[in-house]
């Protein structure tokens, strides 16, 4: 591709890109959100066409008219989201649209199934064509998808952040079978904020910043570091100085806490936990061992089905999310998309969705524009959320935009507790320093801050203290500074069946 | 998960939010859009029909279906008589309109208007014709006040339900509209019947009578009806109440996290809905018909849910629908006599509209208006949401 150019109204999205790519090579496309790689890719793959620039195929310049047009040219590519049907098996997915037939009535389908195994084992996998993708997990299904770009003969396959929604083992293996795609000569542009996955998979790194190409370098030439400031334009401080904390009285004291799902199921068993004002106390943990549930009852949605909470010596168990919000307990939302923001809201009533009804932005029953819009104001500028207009629908704001929105919102006012579950996930590196640099301020100013998060780096980068919850349980309290992160994988992995828990329970205040 | 890159087609909504504020001039385009097409749509479908009747009819006139609207519009808005009359018929639609509307907004799909208004009509009817002896400042307020009431005792069965039991309100409300027939009939025909009548019949409400201020017709309850559009504009859009039933329905998940509490507010708004729906069946009782019939029948609560529709869900929008109904109600007499055209020929093109409006798809296609340019039609997802979609 070759001086690329896309312009959208207001903005250039690709500004005389050039990338090529060779054949059998993984190319990582690096830039952080909104930096124009979609909107590269979507040239290629004939979702848009561009203003200016060509594109070569095997040195023969070619206009690419549409997907179908892509995929007869060997071209293709795997969404972020998938596009597959839950309903159909494996092998209905691959062939839709491209169905072979055995006659003008029927498909073949022990044609299909027989080159669907074939395809499979030739990148070291076994396929049952017949499964259904709804049973899938989210790693097999992101295979069938693979399978059906190759199935289409491609030579050049597009991956869209392959890995956000995979586990670290997941990802070990869709990378051997990207290994292997390469060697038979397929190309591969992998694109990813992840810095470290990409220094791992790719033979060459492209960077793009706000629409162009800022460099270019192979894996053993450089460093995330270095990745990192390319991306972003400046250095960034990939670990943010935490400095010193100087933690004072418990604020938070969860004893013996019982909560339940959905399901009446009891996931939190007896959990106790204590977070002392300006300290940052992390939870590590795989998702799903009872998290979402301990930070649903701190706040108020859930019910505890035992135990006790207090705040700064109070009893605040069962009390309502309002309650305890006026209160001074904070959260940041681990899905701003559900729980954190109303999108088709704009960022000035975002801003005031808890406070709606206080001084000065209510009085009485009437809501007090000018207060409202003061605050958006105040918001948008204080954490850099970069928008055309307080009026604007918090929907259109990047990822990490809308992050700073919610970040700017639940650090307001002065705060006893503030609660933060996964503050940083999904966004880009700049914004994870921005929102750590903001909450260790905030620790500074002596909130009692409990970060939960799935990524055990942001724990042990973040917090004083850190817990490693394990099946509703907190298997171990452990110093961050001295923690040694294998032990707390395995922790976060097995509960901990060993001499760990010991050391653990020693380092432990 | 992570964000997609941001692309300046990739917004669901539209970048700027109208609601609160007056929009652009090219905002009103892009809003009022589709509905306006639809109606168009709505009308060219009528014209057809009308067209091919006439051919099986034998009575073939290619100009038919321009003389006939050109009747209908003169009948609705050609003198002054005929924009009373327009405005008295749309007079319940917009309150009805403003039931559903309310209930759009809180992601509720409110099909109980025409129950709550039945309702609320029976409530006037019968608190009328029992304090029709008394002086007409204390009668008046007290019919329409228990229309009210009693409205919104008939929107707050299917909240409660739907709060406390998670019983959906598409079902109960439409269940609820079966009920509230069945209840007229045996409270007319019995404790509500009037004394020494020859039919099935209140008993006339003679004080509680809304005065007349213009026309022949022109009651009070017109009033109360524009009256309530900049209210409901002013609830949804500059109260904390109105704030909360907006983000309810926008997100009730968010909601619950900013410490609303959706169950609450979807209470409040269905017998908020409810009491706009009796209020615009006591507006009639009182206003026009002056005692209520056992065999009582109106389509306004289901007309109300177009209304709503071609209004977008919006108090001005809703304004405009229920005129637009009103005029076709008003001009359809007209119509008849002098294109021989049957005023039948108004629920066909209500139908269409509605139609158009619900395809949008359709209609987007035709104009070829993408997604991302026009503003989502919020209140269209909560009808296919609320029809036991997967949300």
């Amino acid at each position: 591709m070759r001086g690329i150019t896309k312009r959208y109204p207001g903005v250039v999205a690709n500004d005389q890109i050039d990338l090529d790519v060779r054949p059998g090579e993984i190319h990582a496309l690096l830039g952080e959100n909104g930096a124009g790689k979609s909107t590269l890719m979507n040239i290629l793959y004939g979702l848009a066409a561009p203003d200016a620039g060509e594109i070569r195929l095997g040195g023969k310049p070619v206009t690419i008219d549409g997907p179908a047009d892509a995929i007869a040219r060997g071209i293709s590519m795997v969404h972020q989201h998938f596009m597959l049907v839950p309903v159909l098996s494996i092998a209905e997915n691959i062939l839709l649209g491209e169905e072979p037939m055995a006659n003008p009535v029927f498909l073949d389908r022990a044609a299909a199934h027989s080159r669907i195994r074939a395809l499979g084992h030739t990148f070291g996998f076994d396929v049952d064509p017949e499964l259904k993708v709804g049973s899938l997990s989210v790693g097999w299904q992101q295979r069938v998808e693979i399978l059906k770009a190759l199935y289409r003969n491609a030579n050049i396959l597009v991956l869209d952040e392959p890995t956000a929604v995979l586990t670290p083992q997941e990802t070990t293996e869709i990378f051997s079978v990207l290994r292997r795609l390469a060697q038979e000569g397929t190309s591969i542009i992998f694109i990813s904020h992840k810095l470290y996955e990409v220094l791992e998979i790719a033979d060459r790194i492209t960077v793009i910043r706000r629409g162009r190409v800022v460099g270019s370098r192979t894996p053993s030439e450089t460093t995330e570091d270095e990745l990192a400031a390319m991306m972003v334009g400046r250095g960034v401080q990939l670990v943010v100085e935490r400095g010193e904390s100087h933690p004072g009285e418990p604020m938070l004291q969860v004893d013996e806490l019982h909560v339940g799902d959905d399901k009446g199921r009891e996931v939190v068993h007896g959990l106790s936990v204590e977070v002392r004002r300006g300290e940052i106390f992390g939870i590590a943990g795989v998702v799903g061992n009872g998290q979402d549930e301990l930070v649903e009852a701190l706040v108020g949605l859930r019910r505890p089905l035992g135990g006790r909470v207090r705040l700064d010596g109070r009893d605040i168990t069962g009390m309502s999310p309002r309650r305890l919000h006026r209160m001074g307990i904070a959260v940041v939302p681990a899905d701003r998309h559900r729980f954190g923001l109303v999108l088709s809201f704009p960022i000035t009533d975002n801003c005031v969705l808890n406070d709606y009804a206080e001084p000065p932005y209510a009085r009485g029953m009437v809501r007090s524009e000018e207060a409202i819009r003061e605050r958006a104001r105040e918001a948008v500028s204080a954490f850099d959320i970069r928008t055309h207009s307080i009026d604007a629908v918090a929907g259109t704001l990047s990822g990490g935009n809308q992050q700073k929105l919610v970040v700017a919102r639940e650090f307001e006012g002065n705060l006893r507790l503030l609660i933060l579950d996964q503050p940083t996930r999904g966004l880009d590196v700049g914004s994870i320093e921005f929102i750590h640099r903001q909450a260790i301020a905030k620790r500074d100013d002596g909130t009692a801050i409990l970060l939960v998060s799935a990524e055990l780096d942001e724990v042990l980068e973040l917090s004083d203290r850190v817990g490693v919850m394990y099946r509703g349980r907190m298997v171990a309290v452990v110093d961050a500074r001295s923690a040694n992160r294998e032990d707390i994988g395995l922790l976060m992995a097995t509960g901990g069946k060993t001499d760990v828990i010991a050391d653990a329970a020693e380092a432990a205040p | 998960m992570t964000e997609p890159d941001r692309t300046p087609a990739a917004g669901r909504t539209s970048g700027r939010a109208w609601r609160g504020r007056i929009p652009s001039p090219g905002g009103i385009v892009r809003i009022a859009l589709i509905p306006v097409a639809s109606v168009v749509a709505g009308l060219l479908v009528g014209g057809v029909i009308m067209l091919l009747s006439s051919l099986a009819t034998g009575g073939f006139n290619i100009a038919l279906p321009l003389v006939a609207y050109s009747s209908l519009f003169t009948a609705a808005f050609g003198s002054i008589n005929g924009i009373f009359f327009t405005l008295i018929s749309a007079t319940p639609l917009i309150l009805g309109g403003l039931a559903v509307g309310i209930g759009f907004k809180a992601g509720l799909f409110n099909i109980g208007a025409q129950g709550q208004y039945l309702i609320g009509a029976l409530g006037a009817a019968g608190v009328g014709a029992a304090v029709s002896g008394a002086p007409a400042v204390a009668a008046i307020p007290v019919a329409l006040l228990a229309g009210a009431a009693c409205g919104a005792a008939w929107g707050f069965i299917p909240g409660a339900l739907k709060a406390w039991t998670g019983a959906h309100e598409v079902v109960t409300t439409i269940m609820l509209n079966f009920i509230a027939s069945a209840v007229i009939a045996y409270l007319v025909t019995g404790p509500l019947l009037a004394p020494g009548a020859s039919f099935a019949q209140t008993g006339p409400v003679g004080n509680a009578e809304l005065p007349i201020l213009f026309g022949s017709q022109g009651h009070l309850g017109v009033l109360i009806a524009l009256a309530a559009v900049p209210a409901t504009w002013w609830l949804l859009w500059k109260s904390t109440l109105g704030f909360e039933i907006r983000t309810v329905g926008a997100n009730p998940d968010a909601a619950r996290y900013a410490g609303m509490r959706p169950a609450v507010i979807t209470i409040l708004t269905l017998s908020l809905c409810g009491m706009l729906a009796g209020l615009a069946g006591a507006g009639q009782i009182l206003g026009i018909t002056h005692f209520m019939q056992a065999s009582y029948g109106t389509a306004i609560g289901f007309d109300s849910i177009s209304v709503a529709l071609i209004g977008r869900a919006h108090p001005v929008g809703i304004l405009f629908g229920a005129l637009l109904f009103g005029a076709m109600r008003a001009g359809s007499g007209l119509m008849q006599i002098s294109a021989g055209v049957p005023s039948e020929i108004i629920d066909v093109i209500q139908a269409s509209i509605l139609l158009f409006l619900a395809a949008d798809v359709l209609v987007r296609r035709l104009l070829r208006v993408r997604r991302a340019e026009g503003v989502e039609l919020e209140e269209l997802q909560t009808v296919s949401r609320t029809y036991g979609g997967t949300h």
